[in-house]
C-alpha cells in the first residue's frame, strides 16, 4: 500500500518538475534561468556535501573546482583557442581535471582538520581565482580579468541549446532545454550520492568525520578515503562548472570569488549537513529566497511608503543574514538534519 | 598453550624527557588472555598505542604471527590482524550500532567507488555479507536489540560491547582491550568477564590492560607488570601476585 502511494507521489513530483519550466516561462524566462541556477547550486551543494557533510572536512575553497570546470569548458568550446569540442566530451574532461585539482588540494592538507583545513582550502580557492586572473601572459591561457566569451552552447544532434525550438506548440527555449538537462544531471548526482552514502566508502567517510583515530584503528586507510572525498566532491564541482560556462556563454574570474564558496557552504549547513534532501532544500531556499525578495521588496515599499526607503539589495542581504542566524539559533543541525534510517533504506534495496 | 602469536623485543618510547617505555619485551601466546597491569603512568597504554601503530616507536620490533609487524600506521596493523578498543570509548557516535560494526568490516572488504555507484553484483553480495556479519557480531556481544540505535545513545556497558564488536569485525587474531572494565559497575564487570572468557574459548587471543587487578587475576592466563616503563614481572597470575617487586610497585617499598 505504502509502496503504491509512494510511487504515486513520486510520479506527481516528476510531472510537476517536467511541467515546471513552462509554468515559470509564463512568468518570464528570467525565472527559468533562476531555477537553472538553483539546480546548479544544488549540484554544487551535493558535491560539497560529500566533503563537508559526509567526511567532515571543512572546505572553504570549493568554488575553485567550479572554476576549473568552467574554464575547461570555456577553453575547449570557444573561439579563444578555436576549439569546439562537443559538451559530452568536455564535461568528463572537466570533471577529471577538477578531480585532480581536488587531490592536489587534498594531499597536503590530510593532517589538517577544522579551522586549519578551512584556512588552507580558502587559500586554495583564492589561488585558483588569481591564476585565472593572471594567466593571460606570457601565453594567453585564460584571457585574464576580461574572461572568455562566446562559449558554445550545448548541442545535441540538431538541437542547439541557444535557440528556441517549437514542438507541438510548446516553445522550448534555451533555458528550458538546460533545465531538463540539469534535472537529468541532478537526478544522476542524487543517485550517486545515495549509493555512495550507503556503501562501504560512505561509511568510511562518516567514520572519519565521527572519530578519525577510531576509524584508523578500525582499519580504514584515512589518507586514501579522505582524498577520495576531495576527488569526488571536486568532480561534481567540475561538472557544475562546465554547465555554468555553457549556460552563461561567458566566464571570468569574478564569478569564482570566495563569496560563492561561502554561499555553497551555507546551503549545505542550512539544509542539514550529510542529508542529501536537506542539502537540496538548503540550495533551493538560498537560491530562490533572495530572488523573491528582489522582486517583492521594491513594490512593497512603494505601496507602503510611496517611495523606496531601503535599497532592495541591502534589505535582501539583511533579511537573508537574519534568516541564517535564526536558523542556526533554532535548528543548529540544519533545517532537515541527517537522520539514520539506513536500515529501512537497505531493506527496500534488498 | 600453543605457539607464540606476538613477540615484542626491546620496545622503547620516549616523550621528550620522559622514557615512557624502556626495552620492554614480552611474548603473547596463541589462545591466551594476556594481562598487562601496572600503576598509573606505568606505560601500559603507551605500549598499547605502539603495538597498534598509533605512536611511532623509538626502538625495538614486533613479530606477529611469525612475521615482522609493520607498525607505520594503525590501519596496516588492523589489516595484519590486531584489533583494539580504547580506554575512553571511541565510537562513531552518530552512526547506528550496526553501522559501527559494519565500519569494522572495511578492512576485510574491497568494494570501491565504482562498485558502489553502479551497485554491481559483487558489491551487493559483499554489502549483504558485511551486514550479516555485523548482525552476528552484535548478537555475539549481546546487543542485537540496539542495532538501530545511535552509538552515542547506548548505555556505557553497551558502548563497551559495541566497541568490542567493531574490533571483532576486523577478523583479528589478537584483540587488544584497553581498560574495558573502567567505569563499570560490578554487574557490568561480571558480564564483561564472561564475554572476554567466551572470546578465548572461541579461539581468540586477548591482550588485556586493566586496572581492576581482581578481574585480571581471575581472567588472565599470564600477566605482565609494567612499572615506570619497564617490565618487572611476567608470569601466571599466582606468581605475579606473590612477586615482591610487584608488591613494591603497587604498595611501596615498606610493604614488600
Amino acid at each position: 500500500m505504502t509502496g503504491n502511494r509512494e510511487r504515486f507521489g513520486l510520479a506527481l513530483i516528476a510531472i510537476a518538475l517536467i511541467a515546471l519550466p513552462f509554468v515559470l516561462a509564463m512568468a518570464g524566462t528570467a525565472w527559468v534561468r533562476i531555477t537553472n541556477f538553483a539546480v546548479l547550486f544544488m549540484l554544487l551543494s551535493l558535491g560539497l556535501n560529500i566533503v563537508v557533510g559526509f567526511a567532515g572536512l571543512l572546505d572553504l575553497g570549493y568554488v575553485a573546482f567550479y572554476a576549473v570546470g568552467a574554464y575547461v569548458y570555456a577553453l575547449l568550446a570557444s573561439p579563444h583557442f578555436g576549439l569546439h569540442l562537443p559538451f559530452w566530451i568536455i564535461l568528463p574532461i572537466g570533471a577529471t581535471i577538477a578531480c585532480c585539482a581536488g587531490v592536489i588540494l587534498g594531499a597536503p592538507t590530510l593532517r589538517l582538520r577544522g579551522d586549519y583545513l578551512a584556512i588552507v582550502t580558502l587559500g586554495f580557492g583564492e589561488i585558483v581565482r588569481i591564476f585565472m586572473n593572471n594567466l593571460s601572459t606570457p601565453i594567453n591561457l585564460t584571457n585574464g580579468p576580461k574572461g572568455i566569451n562566446r562559449i558554445d552552447s550545448f548541442q545535441i544532434g540538431p538541437v542547439n541549446f541557444s535557440n528556441d525550438d517549437t514542438i507541438a506548440g510548446l516553445v522550448f527555449s534555451g533555458p528550458i532545454k538546460y533545465y531538463y538537462f540539469l534535472m537529468l544531471v541532478l537526478l544522476a548526482v542524487i543517485v550517486i550520492n545515495r549509493r555512495l552514502q550507503d556503501s562501504r566508502i560512505g561509511r568510511a567517510w562518516v567514520a572519519i568525520r565521527e572519530d578519525e583515530i577510531a576509524a584508523k584503528a578500525s582499519g580504514i586507510n584515512t589518507r586514501n578515503i579522505k582524498l577520495l572525498a576531495f576527488a569526488m566532491g571536486a568532480s561534481f564541482g567540475g561538472i557544475a562548472g562546465g554547465m555554468f560556462a555553457a549556460m552563461q556563454t561567458f566566464v571570468s574570474p569574478e564569478s569564482f570569488v570566495l563569496n560563492e564558496s561561502i554561499m555553497v557552504l551555507a546551503m549545505v549547513v542550512l539544509g542539514g549537513m550529510g542529508n542529501i534532501w536537506g542539502v537540496i532544500a538548503g540550495a533551493a531556499l538560498l537560491s530562490f529566497v533572495p530572488e523573491l525578495l528582489r522582486y517583492t521588496v521594491e513594490p512593497t515599499q512603494m505601496a507602503v511608503f510611496g517611495k523606496v526607503l531601503i535599497d532592495p539589495e541591502v534589505l535582501r542581504m539583511l533579511i537573508f543574514g537574519l534568516a541564517l542566524v535564526l536558523t542556526m539559533r533554532f535548528r543548529p543541525a540544519g533545517l532537515w538534519p541527517e537522520t539514520r534510517h539506513r536500515r529501512e533504506m537497505s531493506e527496500n534495496r534488498a | 598453550m600453543n605457539g607464540v602469536l606476538l613477540e615484542a623485543r626491546n620496545i622503547g618510547k620516549r616523550f621528550g624527557g620522559v622514557q615512557a617505555l624502556k626495552d620492554v619485551s614480552l611474548t603473547i601466546r596463541s589462545g591466551e588472555i594476556y594481562g598487562l597491569i601496572g600503576p598509573n603512568g606505568a606505560g601500559k597504554t603507551t605500549l598499547f598505542n605502539v603495538f597498534t601503530g598509533l605512536y611511532p616507536r623509538d626502538n625495538g620490533e614486533v613479530m606477529f604471527a611469525g612475521a615482522p609487524l609493520n607498525l607505520e600506521s594503525p590501519h596496516v596493523v588492523a589489516a595484519a590482524g590486531i584489533a583494539r578498543t580504547f580506554q575512553n570509548i571511541r565510537l562513531f557516535g552518530n552512526m547506528t550500532a550496526l553501522e559501527n560494526v559494519m565500519v569494522g568490516r572495511h578492512v576485510r572488504t574491497r568494494a570501491g567507488v565504482f562498485g558502489a555507484i553502479l551497485r554491481t553484483r559483487t558489491e551487493r553480495t559483499e554489502e549483504a555479507g558485511i551486514r550479516r556479519r555485523a548482525e552476528e557480531l552484535l548478537y555475539y556481544v549481546g546487543i542485537s536489540g540496539h542495532a538501530d540505535d545511535l552509538a552515542r545513545q547506548l548505555s556505557y556497558g553497551d558502548q563497551r560491547r559495541l566497541e568490542i564488536a567493531r574490533a571483532l569485525a576486523t577478523d583479528p587474531k589478537l584483540l587488544a582491550l584497553d581498560e574495558p572494565a573502567a567505569g563499570m559497575n560490578a554487574t557490568e564487570t561480571t558480564a564483561l568477564r564472561g564475554l572476554i572468557a567466551g572470546l578465548r574459548d572461541d579461539g581468540l587471543t586477548v591482550l588485556l590492560i586493566e586496572h581492576d587487578v581482581k578481574l585480571v587475576m581471575g581472567l588472565c592466563d599470564r600477566v605482565a607488570v609494567l612499572d615506570y616503563g619497564e617490565k618487572i614481572a611476567e608470569d601466571v597470575p599466582e606468581s605475579v601476585r606473590a612477586n615482591p617487586k610487584v608488591i613494591e610497585a603497587y604498595l611501596g617499598a615498606s610493604a614488600a
